[in-house]
């Protein structure tokens, strides 16, 4: 935001060819995302790629279910659980959604106290958002061991359409291994937090970027968009 | 929601004050929202409504978290419009592979109940 984009003074310059070209055009003083972080606006676009991803296993899903010719498991007492006697549907994906939502309020209020600088309620927040990370890893592991189990196999069950299985491993293995990768970054972040690294703009061991309360809310763009994504899958492969 | 709380800040000072602050009551009331939007589509489940009421529902519920997420905890809602663009209309591409999907899987359906169903020959030279 230091200089408007030149543009009419910009004939006077001579401009690079070739690849020197290419370079200096795409980066040339022209900010298209104002008022945003440079690495926020980046998470955005992985963000939307990440969209691309999930919607094309959404989609391949809705295209085998409708086209099998077999009747599709009932998800609703496929991931039921007897809980004090009680035999109640879709239980523990409930709370698996009650938990993912907690984690990202958590997440929500964590990039409210980072950039007020209050380490201590930052590093507390993200631990907590962590955590709940953690605990819905670990209920999906349960939930997969609970399946394979039961005999359900990526190319086959025995409660009916074999593409049940293949769909029910794609979509939440993948989704899993975004929490995952999800709470490592929470745990890296907040790290950064508690030392000081964001207050004294230590380089970052992976990009080598000066640390910046920026950060948390990039992170926490990333957590809720994981959390996005499970609320289209709950609605779309368990609640259909 | 008019509010733009976003650009509080002295604009045009430096550009490193670009942080996004909104008073903490505004989180938890979207967390409390979200918790009952779930809360809603689980119990569509429990009770077993079915048919295309219970389709209308799980899609509305889904769509009100999704909305709130990306607007509130997103910070989309204070974004300038050329990034909430950027990023919000590429996907309306999907719903040309969703179209596209749903009419393959239609057909899909169709050979699948003439050539493989009950009571139809075996495939001929086989």
């Amino acid at each position: 935001m230091s200089q408007p984009a030149l543009t009419s003074a910009g004939e006077a310059v001579p401009l690079p060819e070739g690849l020197q070209g290419i370079v200096a055009d795409w980066s040339s003083d022209q900010r298209a995302f104002k008022k945003v972080p440079w690495g926020k606006a980046m998470m955005w676009i992985f963000l939307l790629s990440d969209t691309f991803i999930f919607s094309a296993f959404l989609i391949s899903y809705m295209n085998v279910r409708m086209s099998t010719t077999e009747p599709w498991p009932n998800p609703s007492e496929v991931f039921a659980l007897t809980l004090f006697g009680k035999n109640i549907p879709l239980i523990l994906i409930a709370i698996m959604t009650f938990i993912l939502i907690s984690s990202s309020g958590t997440m929500a209020m964590a990039v409210k106290f980072g950039y007020e600088k209050n380490k201590k309620m930052t590093f507390i927040l993200l631990l907590i958002t962590a955590a709940l990370g953690a605990s819905f890893v670990g209920m999906q592991a349960f939930e997969w061991t609970k399946l394979i189990q039961e005999g359900v196999r990526p190319w086959g069950n025995p409660m009916g359409a074999a593409q049940f299985g293949s769909a029910f491993f794609m979509i939440t293995g993948f989704h899993g291994t975004h929490v995952s990768i999800g709470v490592i970054f929470l745990i890296i972040v907040a790290i950064k937090v508690l030392r000081g690294d964001l207050d004294r703009m230590t380089p970052g061991f992976l990009t080598g970027r000066k640390g910046n309360y920026e950060i948390v809310e990039t992170m926490g763009l990333y957590w809720h968009f994981v959390d996005l994504v499970w609320v289209f899958i709950f609605a779309l492969f368990y609640l259909w | 929601m008019a509010h733009a709380e976003g650009q509080q800040h002295p604009v045009g000072v430096v550009a490193h004050v670009e942080g996004q602050q909104h008073p903490i009551g505004i989180y938890l009331k979207i967390w409390g929202l979200l918790f009952v939007l779930s809360a809603a589509s689980y119990f569509v489940d429990y009770f077993h409504v079915q048919g295309y009421l219970r389709w209308f529902l799980i899609v509305t519920f889904m769509l009100m978290k999704a909305g709130l997420i990306v607007a509130v905890f997103m910070h989309m809602l204070w974004e300038r419009l050329a990034l909430m663009y950027a990023i919000l209309v590429p996907p309306l591409l999907l719903l040309v592979l969703l179209g596209i999907g749903a009419l393959e899987a239609d057909y899909t359906f169709f050979t699948r109940g003439t050539f493989f169903g009950p009571g139809t020959p075996a495939p001929v030279g086989q």
